[in-house]
Order: structure tokens, then C-alpha cells, then sequence
């Protein structure tokens, strides 16, 4: 028995209330009622069911981030806590989010977490990562059992068989399943693969509701390496899809994804080697071309070059030189005949032919041409035309 | 280099490196003939590893005990 005041009484009560797991996240079904939207912004109203109700309140943020406001006598799904009001002694539910009862409860989940880790910005674009061009290590996260890992393995013997696949076996569905998964993820983070794919074959949305659990999106956001997820058909979309880096369909999706067509990089091989001869095909004829350049250079200045020309030069001034000798030799051959012709002008013979006489003395041959050059009695050769016979110089003249 | 212990991506890398330098055209001859032939074998090597690659798989032992978790 004890004795309590009020607000010690309330301030229990609330304390109570809020170390309870269920009451602190929890989806209420009811029709909307006394809707009231004060005008700071916070919205109050009565969730009613049958002849049961319950106090509601959605502060100003959360109301601000609803698609429309409920009406009164609307059937929705209301998420929040319970707490106590102990101002007025009020139990009361405070709402973050509500949806229409139509959706179901699994989707209103969903759309309650999508938006919650969204406004966090676990979906950023911008840190979404690349994926790596040729990983060395690939790391799988599903059932050691399931299709899906199946389905992986064989895309990637076909497409990449030279990568290494770590699998990091989990449950994917089922009590427990997200918990497996979290712990999956972290053992692949601590063995350091160069991509991670998250798999799971197609299901209803309970099978894959592991895949939209908090704590597996935000181990999923906490990969230190990108992350692939590929799980479900192509119509189904689970959080981690947006948390991912790449969001692949399927599992076998994800596994192309990942991993580069062999084919593809024998063909990038063969294309390098064949730049390779390219390149040195070129750079041989380069060589080629320069030595080549350079012989020719050097064959210009080469000796055999000058002597052949000296040699030319040579010859030419022989030429010259044997051509100015040949007409030097027939100009005075010319002249020559000249010198004769003028010669036999000159000739005595000539005069002889005239009737003149030459008169010499015959002790020396020298040519009389004085009267008194002779002595008396010297003998004298007198020579006209037809020739030569003797006489003697008489006295006087 | 011993090209057994070098992986797929180490090699074609190489050979990228190699290309790009024959490609730029300065080095003297002689080096770019050594790496004309290192070259060719390296796309030897890789053709080779794409050739005989077996996909290998490791089973991470961590998890081991959830193996009865049951999919489909």
C-alpha cells in the first residue's frame, strides 16, 4: 500500500507506458473523429471503434508531412505511441503517421518507414556509390538454400567466373529473419568483398518483409562497400531497394549487374593487344623514318660524295682545258698560214720571177747591195730566176 | 614478374599502362620493345586466366548455424 500524490501517480503511469515495446510502436485501426486542427499547427482527434476511443495527437511536423488530413468518420491507420498526458490525467495516442485503412497494415509500415528513412536521407542520390568495374570478391547475402543463390551463382559462372563469391548465409524469411540478415551483412563487412549483393527469390510482401525492416536498412546503409540488392520480382519494391546503391529486379539481375561479361573483357583484351602492335608498329616506323631521315643526311655529307663531285669538277676543267687548248692550237695554225702566205709575198723568188737579180759575195753569202761593198776582183754569185752562177767585180763603178 | 600470382584486374591494368606509354611515343626503342613483349605476354596471361577461370565459392562460417532457415 502506498500513498502517492497526483503527479507522482500521472508521472508513474507515464513512465509505465512508455517502457512498454508494443505501446511505443504501434499501428491503431479506428475511425477519425473530432478532428481539430489548432492553429499551432498540431492536429487533435479521437480514434473510435465500436464504443471504444482513444485520445489522439499529431504534432505540427508530423501533420505537416501527411498526404492529406483525415476527415472525421474516415477509417485510417494510425502509428505513434501511447503516453500519458499528466496535465489532465489523459491517456493518449501521439500520432506520426496515418493512412488510409484501405492500404493494409503491412503497407502503411512501409510507407511509414520509407518516409521516415527517406527524410533521414538514407535513399540520397548522392551517396549512392559506383559499382566496382572488375571486383575481385563478390558477397552474397541470402539463403544458403534458396533459388536465388542459385540463380546468382549461375550468371556469374557464365558471365565472370573469375571472381571469388563469398556467401554469407541468412535467414529470408520468418520469425528472426531481418535480425539474420543484419548479422549476415556484418560478417561480409568485416570480410571486405568488393561488392555486396542482397538476395531473395519472389515472394509475397510477408515473405519479403524482412527486406523492409529498420534495422536490416540501416545495416544495409552502413556497407562499407556498394551494395546490390535484388530481391523479389521485378514488382516488388522493399526498403532496402532504396537504400541500396544499384537496385537490381531479381537475384539473377543483380549478379549481372556485378559482374562484366568475360566475353566482353577477352574482346577488351584482344582490343588492348591490338593497340599494343598498333602503338609499336607506329613507333618502329618512326624509328624507321628518322633513321632513314638521317641517312639520307649523312649520305650528303658523305666524302665519296665530294670526291664524285671534285671528280666532275675535274673532269670539266679538263674538258675546258683541252677544248682551249684545241683552239689556241688552230689559231695559231691559222695564223701560221697567214705568216707563210705573207712570207712567200715577201719571197726574193717573186722578184726573181721578175727579172730582178740577187747579188751576194761568195766568200760570205751577205747580199751586195752597195757598189762600193765589194773589192775589185772579189768573186761575186749572182742568183736570177732560173738560178745561180758566178762573176767578179771589176774595177770602177 | 610472375604473372600466376597476379589477378585478372592487375594484369589488365598493366596492360592499359603499357599501351598508354607506347601511345605517348618518347620512350627510347629499346625500352618500348621490352614493353611491346611484356605486353604481349601479359595479354597472354589475362586470356589465359579468362580462359581457365573457375568461378570459386566460399561459404562465410558466421552464419552457418541460420542454414536451416528455410526459403520457398
Amino acid at each position: 500500500m502506498r500513498l502517492l500524490t497526483v503527479s507522482q501517480l500521472n508521472s508513474y503511469l507515464r513512465e509505465l507506458l512508455e517502457a512498454d515495446e508494443i505501446l511505443q510502436d504501434v499501428w491503431v485501426e479506428g475511425e477519425v473523429s473530432n478532428f481539430n486542427r489548432h492553429t499551432s499547427g498540431h492536429c487533435y482527434f479521437t480514434l473510435k471503434e465500436g464504443d471504444a476511443q482513444i485520445n489522439a495527437a499529431c504534432w505540427r511536423t508530423y501533420a505537416a508531412r501527411l498526404p492529406s488530413l483525415p476527415a472525421n468518420g474516415e477509417a485510417v491507420l494510425a502509428h505513434g505511441r501511447v503516453s500519458f498526458y499528466e496535465v489532465r490525467g489523459q491517456l493518449q495516442l501521439y500520432v506520426d503517421m496515418i493512412r488510409p485503412a484501405g492500404v493494409g497494415l503491412l503497407q502503411a509500415q512501409f510507407e511509414q518507414l520509407k518516409a521516415r528513412l527517406e527524410a533521414e536521407g538514407l535513399f540520397d542520390a548522392s551517396r549512392k556509390r559506383p559499382l566496382p568495374e572488375l571486383p575481385r570478391r563478390i558477397g552474397v547475402v541470402t539463403s544458403p538454400t534458396g533459388a536465388a543463390l542459385q540463380d546468382i551463382l549461375n550468371v556469374l559462372r557464365r558471365r565472370y567466373p573469375l571472381a571469388e563469391v563469398l556467401v554469407s548465409p541468412c535467414q529470408v524469411q520468418g520469425a528472426g529473419a531481418a535480425e539474420s540478415v543484419v548479422e549476415a551483412l556484418y560478417a561480409l563487412y568485416d570480410a571486405a568483398p568488393d561488392v555486396i549483393i542482397v538476395a531473395r527469390g519472389g515472394g509475397s510482401i510477408e515473405d519479403l518483409w524482412a527486406f523492409n525492416e529498420e534495422i536490416v536498412a540501416r545495416a544495409a546503409f552502413a556497407s562499407p562497400v556498394p551494395l546490390v540488392s535484388g530481391v523479389g520480382h521485378e514488382t516488388d519494391t522493399t526498403i532496402i531497394d532504396y537504400v541500396a546503391d544499384v537496385r537490381a529486379p531479381t537475384p539473377s539481375a543483380a549478379a549481372e549487374l556485378v559482374s562484366p561479361d568475360v566475353a566482353e573483357l577477352a574482346a577488351a583484351v584482344a582490343a588492348l593487344a591490338e593497340e599494343l602492335d598498333f602503338a609499336m608498329a607506329r613507333r618502329l616506323e618512326d624509328a624507321r623514318q628518322a633513321l632513314d631521315g638521317l641517312r639520307a643526311r649523312i649520305a650528303l655529307r658523305s666524302p665519296a660524295v665530294r670526291v664524285q663531285r671534285d671528280r666532275q669538277t675535274l673532269d670539266e676543267l679538263l674538258r675546258r682545258a683541252g677544248a682551249a687548248v684545241g683552239h689556241s692550237v688552230a689559231l695559231r695554225a691559222a695564223r701560221l698560214e697567214g705568216l707563210r702566205a705573207q712570207l712567200a709575198a715577201l719571197s726574193p723568188t717573186a722578184t726573181l720571177e721578175r727579172g730582178y737579180a740577187v747579188v751576194r759575195r761568195a766568200a760570205d753569202g751577205r747580199v751586195v747591195t752597195s757598189p762600193e761593198q765589194p773589192a775589185a776582183g772579189e768573186r761575186l754569185e749572182i742568183t736570177v730566176r732560173g738560178g745561180t752562177f758566178g762573176a767578179v767585180k771589176q774595177d770602177g763603178p | 614478374m610472375a604473372e600466376q600470382d597476379q589477378t585478372y584486374e592487375a594484369l589488365f591494368a598493366r596492360m592499359q599502362e603499357i599501351v598508354a606509354a607506347l601511345e605517348a611515343g618518347e620512350l627510347p626503342l629499346e625500352r618500348a620493345l621490352a614493353l611491346y613483349e611484356e605486353g604481349m605476354t601479359v595479354a597472354a596471361a589475362c586470356q589465359r586466366l579468362l580462359d581457365e577461370a573457375a568461378l570459386r565459392v566460399q561459404e562465410l562460417q558466421s552464419g552457418a548455424g541460420l542454414r536451416l532457415g528455410a526459403e520457398e
